[in-house]
């Protein structure tokens, strides 16, 4: 958030990546790092030439006209026709047939792109305002998406709110994530490392801080990566779980809430436990257990004094034992 | 004010004189003064929203969460937030901003636009007519648009705006900012331009004079004509959308809420149904205007005239098929994909013929460049770019990438803003001798046009490298993404400097237009030597325009017209 | 589009009759003007429309178990009765356009004054179907409530009967309901507009302001007239006749 030590590298930094690319990629495009950015790039690079070609030829025949006839004295403008069938046709005709190349390139490419290959390897994708969940086969979540690398990955993916779409850059991969239905999209990831995933979609508040990162294990990595991070899970105390369910759940805590008192579109956390707050819309009332669990349930009952009533519901999304471990978590905020 | 001889400002005077005219003249100058009044709102909203991109994290709106306990940054982002009441934070502040950037441009500005403002003054003049088919209702329309904008500004008002300019369910349905005043705004703005649609058709069909076939016929009426078809015909979808969305929201509709069975995706087709349409409202006139000048500073006979003609109709019509395109990731079929970017490509040709026949049109020529000409190289150069980038993302695959993020951003602004405005601004200086009987100061007018040029490149070309290196649009913070791109400082940076050029380029073209108002040389009937109808009456035109109507000719023939001074403009020779 | 039709002018040409504006040059001209103008804007009206029909089809094809289920609530008779009453008032309307064309004043007054009443009917009878699905709570889906009265109050339900055992209503009755609503009250306000137009109509036709030299107002307001009445025949079978 702060931009301070941006700026001061900002030239070196900037100059690296605008002439070198992050690691390989080219002046235009990131690096290419899936089987769909091959087909993308392909198609954007022939595109850029042909254009580029016919943007200079009409700017240098523009330019030539404009200094060779330019208005002088006693030269008028000389006679020549103003219509000419075969000029008109040609360059209808020309453009006509790059466009189709143009047209070909782009729906093959997109066929691949929306034709998962059959075994692919199905994480399950939630987008809620404003973070994303992953799950993966044997029930663990997680707030980033870990893939293997050189495996085909099917994304079967759906929003709990607005319209979200997922987007990551470095595979050229976009789709959107619709309320009570489901989209699917694949890849096939070929460059182990770290990619940005965030939302392309304009979806509220927060929509530019609804960020995930890809990461793409190395062969054999992932499957070891899985059942630490399952293991893990299953091993954590209330307040740890607490702790976890804040960070990185499903419309976690802390895309709104802070636990060092800094105000985002929620009050924070920090030292709220024993507190008498109050309230837009109610009595003054003491933050205990039940204030608690009422405000992750029903968060419309009692509006904080000052803040907007923005918060999702969380009924039916949370178990009693999750529930608890929040309450713990936030009882430890001093 | 101007000349001795009775004109059309001087016929009536007083304050409901103009309030309650019939004239199209004068219709047309109210609109002027509207719409230009709603660009200076919404060009300030393209400047807060891009000050604040200047730097990564909250720049100029709040400072939620840089600023842990101090309660004088606390202070700072609540004033911010008095602004736009309901919200809390930058973040809203700024989508407030963007959305109402977007809406107050497109609803208020480019739409009604050209078609409106020169439309409404010059297309009976250059019909030889004494006014459009319907004074009543151009009148009206003025009012709808005046009313609708009125609902916009109570928009800002009432809890802001901060769905985007789409308005995309089911977003609008559950924010809780002012969507249906804003929708009903829009909802009275489609009225006005579907009477401006209505007049302007009839008024081609019925009002030419004996002997002006429709291919004799200049063709900024050509692409006013097709404009008006798209307006007649793509309008109402959007007025039913806006109602439903609105009923939605009041009463519970569900026609779009997918909890009651409802498809928020129908949105998303009606809307581009009527919103793709009218890009081409907005691109088409503008296309006119180049026509006109280019063929007139150039001399030269336009080259191409039925094909210029032909593909005015052959852009609305097939606009009207090629909606789907903003929707490739929104999960249509992959049938459906291949057909709605195959016809995307299709309105490609139509637009390249019009280029190539422009730059036809200057070969061997008498190239004069005033500011008008200036400001058509200009369109030349921009709509290129904005042409050729709209290729990118028809082809499926490659928008799957760019779509929704600043390359989408860039090619629009350069088709919106590089096309149409500059197209207007080309036909503002074009016929503002016509419509005020003043010369503006040629020098500085064209040094306005090349800082504006400067400017609007700086601003939009480093938004393509933003997009293809994948900085989504209608994005308050992108410190989430320096790691792994650092360069979007330098980028964004770059841009805001070069919209605070492009202001200044357009505050000197403003100023340089007021400032004939009051210095400026009174103009002759044809100081620029064009050959159609509105440059056989005075200038500025009398009450009645033509007291007998002139005599019909081919409109793109100047060999007639000698130059004899500044004073006296061309003149027919005999 | 009538506005401009009717506007006089302070007129510089002796020739020009007062109900002809300064702009023309005929009065065919501007008869034609205005004719032209009114349809297109009936296009436009066929496309505002035209985006419910495609709302309609679209969730009829979604949920075609809803729109034969729902459909059965709609009362047939009151449904036919309305289509007659409109083709009536479309036939008087007609009528007074050939009065106006033959000079006869006081069987235009007469042809539009039942016009306007046969509007009035179609009214009333939309308010009792109105009414009726509103004590039902057969209102669109946000506001649905029909499975509970359906259950406790079958007596005030008859037309419930025959459509079976509530329990076996499918989901998302309400879109369809939704449906019925904005379309049939956007068809209202239309009638409620047309109704005004016509009104002002018969005023200036009891003035004595029409002839066989002008009747310009007549023939525009009966087009729109004719495509109100053109819209309810589609709406009818669409609605209330689903099989």
């Amino acid at each position: 958030m702060t931009f301070l030590p941006w700026n001061l590298s900002l030239g070196t930094r900037t100059a690296a990546g605008l002439i070198f690319g992050q690691s390989g990629g080219s002046f235009w495009m990131p690096p290419p790092s899936a089987t769909s950015a091959i087909w993308v790039d392909r198609a954007f690079y022939f595109i850029l030439y042909v254009s580029t070609f016919f943007f200079l030829l009409i700017v240098t025949l523009m330019t030539f006209f404009v200094i060779r006839y330019r208005r002088r004295e006693g030269l008028g403008p000389q006679r020549s026709p103003h219509h000419h069938l075969a000029l008109e046709l040609t360059w209808s005709g020309i453009p006509l047939l790059l466009v189709i190349a143009m047209f070909g390139l782009g729906f093959a490419g997109y066929i691949d792109m929306r034709t998962p290959p059959r075994g692919a390897y199905e994480i399950r994708v939630s987008g809620q305002k404003w973070n994303w969940s992953f799950q993966y086969p044997n029930g663990y979540v997680d707030t980033n998406l870990h893939v293997p690398i050189d495996v085909p990955v099917k994304l079967t993916m759906s929003s709990k709110d607005v319209i979200h779409s997922l987007f990551i850059p470095a595979f050229r991969i976009k789709q959107d994530l619709l309320p009570d239905r489901y989209t699917t999209m694949w890849f096939t990831a070929t460059r182990p490392g770290e990619y940005d995933l965030l939302c392309a979609e304009y979806c509220g508040t927060s929509h530019s801080e609804m960020l995930a990162k890809v990461i793409v294990h190395r062969p054999g990595e992932f499957e070891a990566w899985l059942q630490e991070a399952q293991k893990r899970r299953q091993n954590l105390s209330p307040v740890e779980l607490g702790r976890e369910l804040y960070l990185y759940a499903p419309g976690g805590c802390a895309v709104c809430h802070s636990i060092d008192g800094t105000r985002k579109v929620g009050p924070s956390f920090k030292g709220i436990y024993g507190q008498i707050h109050e309230f837009e819309n109610a009595p003054p009332t003491l933050v205990d257990d039940n204030y608690i669990r009422e405000s992750i349930l029903n968060p419309s009952a009692k509006i904080r004094k000052g803040y907007p009533d923005q918060m999702t519901v969380y009924k039916g999304q949370l178990s009693d034992e999750q529930i608890t471990a929040l309450i713990e978590y936030i009882k430890t905020l001093k | 004010m101007s000349g001795a001889s009775d004109s059309y400002l001087t016929h009536t005077r007083g304050f409901w004189s103009w309030a309650l005219t019939l004239d199209h003249k004068r219709i047309g100058i109210m609109y002027m003064v509207g719409i230009l009044g709603s660009f200076l709102l919404g060009g300030i909203f393209a400047l807060i929203v891009r000050t604040e991109l200047a730097t990564p994290g909250p720049t100029i709106m709040g400072f939620p969460d840089a600023a842990s306990e101090a309660s004088p940054a606390e202070q700072a982002a609540e004033n911010m937030v008095a602004i736009a009441p309901s919200s809390t934070t930058g973040r809203d502040l700024y989508n407030h901003m963007f959305t109402l950037h977007g809406a107050v441009m497109i609803f208020l500005v480019i739409i009604p636009g050209i078609p409106a403002v020169l439309g409404n003054f010059v297309l009976p003049l250059m019909l030889g007519a004494k006014d459009v088919a319907f004074p009543r209702l151009n009148l009206a329309s003025f009012y709808l648009w005046l009313f609708g904008a009125i609902f916009f500004v109570v928009t800002l008002h009432t809890g802001g705006l901060d769905t985007g300019w789409t308005f995309y369910t089911p977003y609008s349905t559950s924010t809780n900012s002012a969507v249906v005043t804003a929708v009903l705004g829009a909802f009275i703005l489609g009225f006005s331009s579907i009477f401006t649609g209505i007049n302007f058709i009839v008024t081609v069909h019925k009002l030419r004079p004996a002997g002006m076939t429709w291919f004799k016929m200049p063709l900024f009426v050509w692409s006013l004509y097709a404009t008006a078809i798209i307006q007649v015909l793509a309008t109402p979808v959007l007025g039913i959308t806006l109602l439903l969305l609105a009923a939605e929201r009041l009463m519970g509709l569900g026609f779009f809420d997918p909890k009651y069975g409802g498809n928020p995706i129908l949105f998303q087709h009606f809307f581009w149904f009527y919103s793709h349409p009218a890009v081409y409202i907005m691109i088409l006139p503008g296309m006119g205007i180049i026509s006109e000048v280019v063929s007139v500073f150039s001399r030269k006979h336009i080259f191409g005239y039925q094909f210029i003609a032909f593909s005015s109709v052959a852009i609305a019509l097939l606009g009207f098929l090629v909606w789907g395109h903003h929707m490739f990731v929104s999960g249509m079929t992959p049938l459906a994909a291949m057909v709605f970017s195959a016809l995307t490509f299709s309105v490609s040709i139509p637009s390249a013929i019009k280029v190539f026949n422009w730059l036809a049109t200057m070969y061997k020529g008498s190239i004069g460049l005033a500011t008008p000409m200036c400001y058509a190289l200009a369109f030349i150069f921009l709509f290129g770019i904005g042409g050729l980038t709209g290729l990118f993302l028809g082809t499926l695959s490659v928008d799957v990438h760019l779509t929704d993020t600043y390359f989408v951003v860039a090619h629009f602004h350069y088709v919106m803003f590089g096309g149409t405005l500059i197209a207007f601004l080309a036909g503002l200086h074009y016929w503002w001798p016509k419509m005020t009987g003043r010369m503006f100061s040629d020098v500085a007018g064209r040094w306005a046009c090349f800082i504006i040029f400067v400017g609007f490149n700086l601003t939009f070309f480093p938004q393509f490298l933003l997009g293809t290196r994948g900085m989504p649009r209608r994005y308050y913070d992108y410190s989430g993404l320096l790691d792994s791109h650092p360069e979007f400082a330098l980028l964004n940076l770059l841009s805001t400097i070069g919209a605070y050029t492009t202001a200044v380029g357009l505050v000197a073209a403003a100023i340089c237009l007021l400032h004939s108002l009051w210095r400026g040389r009174p103009a002759p009937a044809n100081p620029w030597g064009g050959g159609s109808m509105e440059w056989q009456c005075p200038s500025p035109p009398p009450h009645d325009n033509f007291p007998k109507t002139p005599p019909v000719r081919d409109p793109y023939d100047f060999s007639y017209l000698a130059y004899v001074g500044p004073d006296r403009g061309f003149v027919p020779q005999t | 589009m009538t506005q401009a039709a009717t506007s006089s002018h302070d007129s510089s040409g002796h020739d020009h009759p007062p109900f002809l504006a300064h702009h023309y040059e005929t009065p065919k001209q501007q008869f034609d003007a205005g004719k032209l103008g009114m349809w297109i804007f009936l296009v436009t009206e066929v496309l505002f429309f035209g985006g419910l029909f495609c709302a309609y089809a679209v969730y009829r094809a979604t949920h075609p178990e809803v729109f034969i289920y729902a459909h059965q609530f709609l009362d047939k008779n009151l449904g036919a009765l309305n289509t007659v009453v409109l083709l009536a008032s479309s036939l008087s309307i007609a009528w007074a356009v050939r009065c106006a064309q033959l000079d006869q004043q006081r069987a235009l007054v007469a042809c539009l004054a039942i016009t306007l009443a046969l509007a009035a009917v179609f009214l009333g009878v939309k308010y009792v179907e109105y009414k009726q699905k509103w004590e039902h709570g057969l209102l669109w889906a946000g506001r649905y409530q029909a499975a509970e009265s359906a259950e406790t109050a079958n007596h005030a339900a008859p037309e419930a009967h025959h459509a079976g055992n509530p329990e076996s209503a499918p989901r998302d009755v309400g879109i369809f309901f939704s449906v019925y609503f904005t379309m049939t009250g956007l068809h209202g306000i239309h009638v409620v507009a047309g109704m005004g137009v016509i009104a002002w109509v018969l005023v200036l036709a009891v003035k004595g302001r029409f002839s066989s030299q002008y009747y310009n107002p007549v023939d525009y307001t009966a087009l729109y007239w004719h495509l109100v009445d053109m819209i309810w025949i589609y709406l009818f079978p669409l609605l209330y006749l689903i099989h």
